[in-house]
């Protein structure tokens, strides 16, 4: 819970800006529920609801020492859940999608890869 | 600049994308797909959590409260409305509270089964606001929790917690620190901290990390 090395950044006038979020993916799955709930693809309070459940599966771990998921482990799941229940996204569907993506990286990728390489 | 450094690493390892990552790329293309999102837009709230709303919002309402004692006197009456006055508003800030600590009183906030908070004053909670340590001992131990966060109370102060319901939403506003009389309220309002409002910490003026020089461009 202490942070010397911002308290030691703060006494020499460095702001250092504390992360929002500790991934990107994080601030992407945060903004998904937000925009979805504007656009009344889903309720927040129902979301509300799904993320207490999943955080109380993730404390039970906890509570034995074992492993829980971390908050948006939680999060993500209780909107891949509730996206799912509403007959708006279904698992499958995600499944397929990420396969998809994991065996077609985006161009750039493959390019950057193709790279020289020296031989000693 | 943190999130800068997230993505110059992320495309520099060249790494698939594993897990979480993963699938949320999938679901937002699938969304996308079916017209149920729109990307820029999901652009457009990341921005803005991370940079735009934050407990620098509530420390001017802080600094405001101190100096304006007819401000205060709203603010605790309806705070939703207090707040507004200065700007600041929008999702998890329709229905606020301002808990006012006094010599006699000490406020704490949380959230035991999820993770409500003021987003338009404080923006998003820090991790440990959200762990199971906090959220599973801050009621039964107020004080135990205070002390780990090197704040210890004395005795005589009430320290009362208060456990965000589904609609209400908390701003601690602490104790003007002794000493501050001649600050201004730009001043005041930076020293006031995110964890002060959470009331996990109290004010103090000097600051105990800069002891020595005040903070200066050098």
């Amino acid at each position: 819970m202490k942070r010397p090395l911002e308290d030691l950044l703060k006494a020499r006038g460095i702001r250092l800006p504390e992360s929002t979020f500790a991934e990107p993916w994080e601030a992407r799955a945060f903004a998904l529920v937000l925009a979805l709930a504007d656009e009344g693809s889903l309720r927040w309070e129902d979301f509300r609801q799904r993320l207490i459940g999943e955080i109380g599966r993730a404390d039970s771990h906890v509570a034995r020492g074992e492993h829980g998921a971390g908050y948006f482990e939680s999060w993500l799941r209780a909107l891949e859940g509730i996206l799912a229940d509403n007959g708006i996204v279904a698992a499958q569907e995600i499944d397929r999608r990420a396969d998809e993506i994991a065996s077609n990286p985006p161009a750039p990728t493959r390019a950057s890869s193709a790279g020289p390489i020296k031989v000693a | 600049m943190s999130s800068d450094d997230h993505d110059h690493d992320h495309h520099a390892h060249n790494a698939p994308e594993s897990g979480a990552a993963l699938r949320v790329k999938a679901l937002e293309a699938v969304l996308v797909e079916k017209g149920l999102v729109d990307p820029t837009r999901l652009d457009t709230l990341t921005d803005t959590y991370e940079h735009k709303v934050g407990p620098h919002n509530g420390a001017r309402v802080v600094a405001r409260a101190w100096v304006d004692p007819a401000y205060k006197k709203r603010l605790l009456a309806d705070a939703t409305a207090a707040i507004a006055e200065l700007g600041f508003g929008g999702p998890q800030g329709e229905y606020m509270t301002v808990l006012e600590n006094t010599p006699r009183v000490h406020n704490m906030v949380v959230c035991t089964l999820c993770s409500c908070y003021p987003w338009p004053v404080l923006g998003l909670p820090p991790m440990w606001y959200k762990s199971f340590a906090y959220r599973s001992r801050a009621v039964g131990d107020p004080r135990g929790v205070l002390r780990e966060f090197g704040l210890e109370l004395p005795a005589d102060v009430e320290v009362r917690v208060w456990d965000s319901s589904a609609e209400m939403r908390y701003l601690v506003l602490p104790m003007r620190p002794q000493g501050s009389e001649n600050l201004t309220e730009d001043e005041l309002a930076d020293l006031v901290t995110r964890d002060a409002m959470i009331g996990s910490a109290t004010v103090e003026y000097p600051s105990k990390k800069a002891s020595t020089t005040p903070e200066s461009a050098a």
